[in-house]
């Protein structure tokens, strides 16, 4: 049985098309449809329902031992009022899940994790526990939203005092105020853009959301489902949980090795790293120049030899044209391979493009 | 939801023109573009192919899936909407303009519906 996020009355009310995901029932998509969707968040302002995320919080004088343990990145030195991306390993060196690491003080770490992996994470951090550090899974008592776009600038502003303002990019404000309601706003985000994402008590968010959603109607801003955050992610070449990765996958096949830290002292997963050494696979990005959309999972060929495997695909409407990831084997990882993808049985010829397909424009 | 009176409809979501020379003309219903959401590619069969009742005739793509469409009827493919190929927008726009193929020689067809026994059925389902 899926639960509901505290939103889900808000996206009955606003015609979301809803669907089972992660163990959730959220919108796919509003009245406007994906396209529009996706169109509003790259050229005006978009918000999601992004509380089926889980968030655990770690507390204690050993709080910062434990993150670094189960995380690959190094979050030593961060300040506070900082983020960080990272995977998080199991002793192979497979991805558990990749997660974001909130630092609110020295004794005090906030982890964002995937709606679908939380219970799986739970488990896995707090079995991992050592020293002096206090766990506790805050998942059920929060609610979180995404606003996307270049306009969630000046429209966070018409809300929020400037100092409450998050300014540089992956840093967060723990006790916001936007209108009476209490956020941690952090400049964060899945979507290729700038934006925010705001975390408030489960109760409050009804009211943050149609604070937000009236808001914004003067900046162009419309609701979002999961199927815009899906191909604006894919556009913007920001891996997924499950299709970029997963337990069998090492963050440094899929081309996370910028965030993996071989130098740190330890972390599980870092002997099985270090003793795999370079991958002999990679994700790269791939255009279709067939007739045909490549989703996730089609072999990947070059000519009768099958060099990997799609792990996602879509037509994307910024872009305007069908793309996919794929792990493929790093000897066809050169920018401008020929491939073929076979798409339900028939092969299309794709070509190995850079990654991200999309970049927001430096102003 | 629309329908349109003088078409006939099948479980599949499908719609049927039966044209006065004996052809058929075959599209998407408005039902069946609302649930599929905003379509990015069709792929069609081409002037002359076979198609059979109850059996793919190609398939159409969201952003999200990929669908088959059912042909109606049995017969030979006599033209296609090539418009479709480079807007397939066109079947989320006006369903019942956007027209996939038509189909001649016809020898038989699936289950039809009027338009009110289509209503019927799909609110049955919901």
């Amino acid at each position: 049985m899926e639960k509901k996020t505290p939103l889900y009355d808000c996206h009955v009310a606003a015609n979301g098309k809803i669907v089972p995901f992660g163990g959730y029932l959220l919108p796919v998509q509003y009245e406007t449809g994906v396209i529009k969707e996706h169109m509003a968040v790259r050229t005006a302002c978009g918000l999601f329902d992004v509380s089926h995320m889980g968030e655990i919080v770690l507390t204690g004088p050993d709080a910062l031992k434990n993150v670094q343990m189960v995380t690959t990145n190094d979050c030593s030195g961060m300040y506070d009022g900082q983020v960080r991306y990272s995977p998080m390993c199991n002793e192979q060196g497979g991805v558990v899940d990749d997660i974001l690491v909130y630092k609110v003080n020295d004794n005090a770490y906030l982890l964002v994790v995937n709606a679908s992996n939380k219970d799986k994470d739970a488990a896995w951090i707090s079995s991992h526990l050592s020293g002096d550090v206090k766990f506790e899974d805050i998942s059920e008592s929060v609610a979180q939203v995404a606003l996307q776009g270049p306009n969630a600038v000046p429209m966070l502003a018409s809300l929020v005092a400037d100092e409450q303002i998050p300014k540089k990019y992956y840093s967060f404000v723990q006790e916001a105020d936007v209108k009476g309601i209490k956020c941690l706003i952090s400049r964060t985000g899945y979507t290729g853009e700038l934006g925010y994402e705001l975390y408030c008590a489960a109760e409050d968010g009804p009211k943050l959301w149609d604070l937000l959603l009236e808001t914004g109607k003067e900046f162009d801003m419309i609701p979002c489902g999961l199927g815009a955050r899906d191909t604006l992610r894919l556009e913007a070449a920001m891996p997924l949980y499950g299709h970029e990765m997963d337990d069998t996958v090492t963050p440094l096949e899929t081309d996370l090795g910028f965030f993996v830290k071989l130098d740190k002292e330890d972390f599980i997963g870092k002997d099985a790293l270090v003793a795999a050494g370079e991958p002999s696979r990679c994700r790269v990005g791939l255009k279709v120049t067939g007739r045909g959309i490549a989703r996730e999972h089609c072999p990947v060929f070059v000519g009768d030899q099958q060099i990997g495997m799609t792990t996602s695909g879509t037509h994307c409407p910024f872009i305007g044209m069908p793309v996919a990831m794929a792990l493929v084997d790093k000897a066809y990882g050169e920018i401008g391979t020929e491939v073929e993808i076979e798409i339900r049985g028939r092969k299309v010829t794709a070509e190995v493009i850079a990654l991200p397909f999309y970049k927001r424009p430096k102003k | 939801m629309a329908t349109l009176e003088n078409l006939k409809y099948t479980k599949s979501h499908e719609w049927v023109l039966e044209n006065a020379d004996g052809t058929v003309t075959v599209g998407l219903t408005d039902y069946a573009q609302q649930e599929l959401g905003d379509l990015v590619f069709v792929n069609l069969p081409a002037a002359g192919d076979d198609v059979t009742a109850g059996e793919p005739l190609g398939d159409v793509e969201s952003v999200k899936a990929v669908s088959d469409v059912f042909c109606p009827v049995s017969g030979v493919v006599a033209e296609v909407n090539e418009e479709l190929l480079d807007a397939p927008q066109l079947i989320n726009e006006q369903p019942y303009e956007a027209w996939l193929i038509k189909v001649e020689s016809v020898s038989g067809s699936e289950e039809l519906l009027s338009a009110a026994e289509y209503e019927a059925f799909i609110a049955q389902g919901e």
